[in-house]
């Protein structure tokens, strides 16, 4: 017997934590709340097939429980109810996929507006890169990595000269336009995760993967890797600023460009090389 | 409902089914150690399994309490945590529960069940735990290998699982790790072979495939998906140990690892991904088939009532089985493949949900109407539905594509499969074992510790798991060492967290009580006889119990299907497979 | 993955003819005493080992097809040359198509009971064997010697790795030949010795199959084949 209490609580006590704990998702900050939405509905149609089960198990436990002189009924299976169930339940899975489906193609299909915005990962740090005044990102090369460019621009690629660097500091966006990102890693496998834009897309070495989002409010978020990195995982944190306008202008002003940073170093360069040079 | 019984056909005669040549045993050795009966490998695979489970169980305390109380404890660092987590996970999948499903159950199960008296080729068989045994002691080798093991995650996705930012990716770990997984592919294919051939070609006279109980549908279904889905791991630890060993590029594109380029060039990550799941996502249900086929046969056996439905559930096997393997890359939304795939997947899983939900109705559907007996077995079988339809809806999130995308690597998922691979299977294997303990060794597991280890374990498990769904959806990821200060994890979040790890504690400790009951009960447990359930299948029907070299005298020869209990008109409420003749039953409006 | 995917439909739908065939519909509740057993007389007509052979030999065509699957997939990157195949292939070929041959004879020679002949083929078959698993080795030192190592470029990898596999395969092969050979040497060729040589013969058809299609995949022609059905398909 207790265990038709038992099931009981389960199932009440399941949906009464749902409904009353403190644990939900984190308010969110980008045009996703389409995936959202999904969800709620997921829990929905999924919420009430398991309390029915399980409510139905308990009574079928109560009613039908063992006591002498009880007999089973002999019912080797009934067509119509075992249709009727699959039905049911296909439309119930038809209900959860179809908006799915939807709103997936809307998560696939970037915006043709959309500005790009490059996130790299290596173990374990962010940076990130932002076209600059041509609005074009340019090539990269891992195999072009050197301590000067730690990103692996392509030195002789007018695009890539005018682009922002950002080398583990913050990513500024500007709130209302669509970004994607196009995410691309130097050594393992990484993941850009911002809980409160509900998309992430691992980053894979040897390619360039992408999501796109727009930000729908202003406020400083936390980028955390989501994809096992080794040992040092759990500390590869990010920033991500959401700005206005305004605002977003200001911080790229004062962001440097490769070419910026390329002949920082090579002045740096040329005077330890002058250093050395009496040297020898 | 009850259907008039046809009398088409031949009637089966009495005459004696063509006996096999039996392998003879002529030492305690050959007998008792290098055995090649089937029941012995079943006790040696089990033992094997629930030893190596106990390393893993210890693995899950080490890590809980690194997540519930974050660094109280010195000796559980970063590297270690890895560790313990990897180690944890590929026992449970692989070492665990594979083996104790396919290598325990399907041995002792498959002969018996079917009225044979051993497998087709018992050598073999025995070949095949010997090297599941070399495997096991391969991998806890490399807990002793400088180094220490791989801290990869049990799904040993490259670059890192061969670099040295990883546990184990530059010394021993991930060798030894690879290597234990060949050994045990290997193993398995000789054991699985000969399962597949013994359901083939072993059956006795009257045992038709649709004669045949759940069980073994589950686990002959299982085994040939096994091996199918098994060669892709063998194939990708094969790569992987060629670019860890001989610098090849298989896997591994140009990196440069903490600011010095690598020798690689070109490979692919995303390649190893689709091998690995090619093989991992049909591993789900090589762990749940088995599963979803003996807790068919609790339920029947324990509500004294048929099977519901059992067309349906043998087809419903047939098609999970088949569409298991074009469902795999929803483990990969995420992965950067090509989104377009995601449409496809998203559909083939959400079908496959079809096809699980109905077996659930079905084990519902018998208990209405039925005769329940509230034994253990029926009580883990009762859990078992409980957590299965939990764990199973909650696969209705992550195999939705977007739904996927904001819950993939958090904590959801390891609530998730947990729940449905991990508690579901589990409790089916403790049914099991309180079931079929008596026919292995002629007595009744203790029923007060049986009791004290079913409320605590699955009571336990469900506090623990259903909480922790929860933290995934705050946004919380897996994998973490520790979280620190995170903006959006609030501070009640990390109370949630002592409050499983010492569920996880307790739950643990209720194990070792199952283990000491395991093993006092062999002495001093109430003697069985040997139908202590009064179940129809064969193997209750043994000469002796527990069954001799050869279970039979004489092979049984099957008249009916697994399922008749409480037949109208017959005297008892149930009637085993062999009982010849249509006697008891009185079909209303028969001929 | 298409490759894997192919073979699987394949194994399915044997699978499933066999299945329809075993009367899933049928309504076993309703058939009490009756056997409706499509086996002769409740017992098997084929011998085990036969359907064993099947099955293992079904997991083999899993394993290669999962290599030739990954081959396809990696060999889309663009850092790919091909391996020249060394002449020496050519021979090795024919060695193993002699050795399937010889096969086929010892188990026809055995089955009308010259057991001599039979005898001499099947050592001329595991000779030839041997001389396969040599010329795979003395390809790959001319490989290896032409400066072509297994890390320089992923076709190298592959080609040493998947021949490497076949080659563990003829050598499994032919210990199992070795044991046929001691276990026939004495006495008359009876019904079990005819079924352990027709055994090694489908084994030995099989990985001479197995190597065609992997030489075929090396020297760059199926991919020709592989381009062909894109083509047709889109």
């Amino acid at each position: 017997m207790a265990v038709v209490v038992i099931l009981v609580l389960l199932a009440v006590g399941s949906v009464l934590f749902h409904l009353l704990s403190p644990w939900w998702w984190t308010p969110i900050a980008s045009n996703w709340n389409y995936i959202d939405n999904t969800l709620i509905i997921t829990f929905w149609i999924t919420g009430v097939v398991f309390v029915a089960v399980v409510l139905f198990m308990a009574y079928c436990v109560l009613r039908f429980r063992h006591r002498p002189g009880n007999r089973a009924a002999y019912e080797p299976e009934n067509r119509k109810l075992e249709g009727w169930l699959a039905g049911g339940t296909t439309l119930g899975v038809a209900a959860m996929l179809t908006p799915g489906l939807f709103v997936w193609h809307q998560f696939v299909t970037v915006p043709d507006g959309a500005t790009e915005v490059e996130v790299v990962g290596q173990q374990w740090l962010w940076s990130f890169r932002l076209p600059g005044a041509d609005g074009k990102l340019g090539t990269s090369e891992t195999r072009d990595i050197t301590p000067e460019n730690s990103l692996g621009l392509n030195r002789n690629d007018a695009a890539a000269l005018d682009d922002y660097v950002i080398e583990g500091g913050e990513l500024h966006l500007e709130v209302g336009k669509p970004v994607k990102m196009l995410l691309r890693s130097v050594d393992v496998l990484h993941d850009f995760y911002v809980p409160e834009f509900r998309a992430k897309m691992d980053m894979v070495p040897g390619m360039v993967t992408y999501f796109w989002l727009t930000p729908t409010r202003t406020g400083t978020f936390e980028v955390l890797c989501a994809e096992l990195c080794g040992v040092g995982h759990p500390q590869m944190r990010g920033t991500v600023v959401v700005d206005s306008a305004a605002d977003y202008q200001a911080w790229l002003s004062q962001q440097q460009t490769f070419s910026q940073l390329q002949a920082k170093a090579g002045t740096k360069e040329t005077a330890q090389a002058g250093n050395a040079a009496p040297a020898q | 409902m009850v259907d008039i019984r046809h009398s088409t056909g031949e009637p089966i005669g009495a005459a004696e089914v063509e006996d096999v040549e039996l392998y003879h045993p002529h030492s305690w050795w050959t007998r008792y150690v290098f055995s090649q009966d089937a029941k012995i490998i079943a006790v040696q695979y089990a033992s094997t399994a629930i030893a190596i489970g106990m390393v893993a169980l210890v693995l899950s305390w080490l890590m809980r309490l690194q997540l519930g109380f974050p660094g109280a404890f010195a000796f559980i660092d970063a590297e270690r945590y890895y560790q313990f987590i990897t180690m944890h996970g590929m026992i449970m999948v692989i070492y665990l529960l594979t083996a104790l499903f396919l290598g325990g159950f399907g041995n002792y199960l498959i002969p018996l069940m079917l009225g044979a008296r051993d497998m087709v080729f018992p050598y073999a068989n025995m070949l095949s735990y010997w090297l599941y045994l070399l495997a096991v002691l391969v991998l806890v080798a490399s807990f002793f290998a400088p180094g220490g093991p791989t801290g990869a995650g049990w799904t040993l996705y490259p670059p890192q699982a061969v670099l040295s930012g990883t546990p184990g990716g530059k010394d021993w770990g991930i060798i030894l790790m690879l290597s234990s997984l060949i050994l045990f592919i290997i193993g398995f294919t000789m054991g699985g072979l000969n399962y597949v051939v013994t359901v083939l070609q072993g059956r006795t006279r009257g045992m038709t495939l649709m004669r045949m109980p759940l069980t073994v549908w589950g686990i002959f279904t299982a085994t040939v998906m096994a091996l199918l889905a098994f060669p892709a791991l063998f194939v990708a630890c094969v790569m992987m140990l060629f670019d860890r060993v001989l610098g090849t590029s298989f896997f591994m594109p140009a990196i440069v690892e903490m600011g010095e380029q690598l020798q690689h060039g070109g490979g692919s990550p995303i390649l190893f991904q689709h091998l690995f799941w090619f093989f991992g996502h049909p591993e789900v249900y090589i762990v749940a088939l088995p599963a979803f086929g003996i807790v068919s046969d609790l339920i029947s056996t324990h509500a004294r009532k048929n099977i519901f439905g059992y067309r349906m559930m043998v087809w419903a096997i047939v098609i999970i089985g088949a569409l298991s393997f074009i469902v795999w890359a929803h483990h990969m939304y995420v992965s950067g493949m090509n989104p377009y795939f995601g449409f496809f997947f998203a559909t083939t899983t959400l079908i496959i949900a079809v096809p699980t939900a109905i077996k659930v109705y079905n084990w519902v559907l018998t208990l209405w109407r039925g005769d329940i007996h509230l034994t253990l077995p029926m009580l883990f079988a009762l859990a078992f539905i409980v957590t299965f339809v939990n764990g199973g809806l909650t696969g209705l999130f992550l195999g939705n594509v977007v739904v996927d995308v904001p819950l993939s690597d958090t904590m959801f998922v390891v609530a998730h499969f947990h729940m449905v691979m991990g508690v579901a299977p589990i409790l089916v294997i403790f049914g099991a074992i309180y079931h079929w303990y008596p026919k292995i060794t002629g007595r009744m597991l203790n029923e007060v510790m049986g009791q004290i280890h079913f409320w605590v374990t699955f009571v336990g498990a469900y506090l623990i798991f259903f909480p922790m769904h929860y933290l995934g959806l705050i946004g919380m990821p897996r994998r973490y060492y520790e979280m620190g200060e995170t903006a959006f994890v609030p501070a009640s979040a990390h109370t949630l967290n002592e409050f499983i790890t010492i569920m996880a504690l307790v739950v643990g400790a209720a194990q070792l009580l199952f283990l000491f009951n395991l093993i006092w009960s062999i002495r001093h447990g109430r003697e069985a006889g040997g139908n202590p359930w009064r179940a129809t299948t064969l193997e209750w029907q043994t000469p002796e119990t527990p069954p001799r070299h050869g279970n039979w005298k004489e092979l049984p020869v099957v008249y009916r299907w697994p399922y008749d209990y409480s037949v109208p008109g017959a005297a008892e409420d149930f009637i085993p497979q062999n009982q010849p003749g249509s006697a008891g039953h009185a079909p209303e409006g028969a001929s | 993955m298409n490759v894997t995917l192919i073979l699987l439909a394949v194994i399915l739908t044997i699978a499933g003819w066999w299945l329809s065939r075993q009367r899933l519909f049928s309504k076993p509740w309703l058939e009490v005493g009756h056997a409706f057993d499509p086996r002769p007389d409740g017992r098997p007509s084929i011998p085990p080992a036969k359907i064993g052979l099947g099955v293992f030999l079904a997991v083999v065509a899993a394993l290669f097809s999962l290599f030739i699957s990954a081959y396809f997939m990696r060999m889309a990157s663009t850092d790919w040359w091909s391996t020249p195949m060394p002449k020496v292939l050519w021979l090795n070929t024919a060695i193993l198509g002699l050795g399937s041959l010889l096969l086929h004879a010892a188990r026809v020679t055995a089955e009308r009971h010259r057991d001599e002949a039979s005898r001499t083929a099947l050592i001329a078959a595991l000779a030839a064997g041997l001389a396969f698993l040599a010329g795979q080795v003395f390809a790959w030192r001319e490989l290896t010697d032409a400066g072509f190592l297994i890390a320089d470029n992923p076709a190298n990898s592959f080609f040493y790795m998947i021949s490497g596999m076949h080659g563990l395969h003829i050598l499994g092969g032919l210990f199992a030949l070795t044991r046929v050979i001691v276990r026939t040497r004495a006495g008359p060729m009876d019904e079990r010795a005819v079924l352990s040589i027709t055994l090694c013969a489908t084994y030995w058809h099989f990985m001479l199959a197995v190597w065609l299609v992997l030489f075929a995949l090396f020297s760059g022609w199926a991919n020709d084949f592989v381009e062909l059905c894109r083509q047709l398909l889109t």
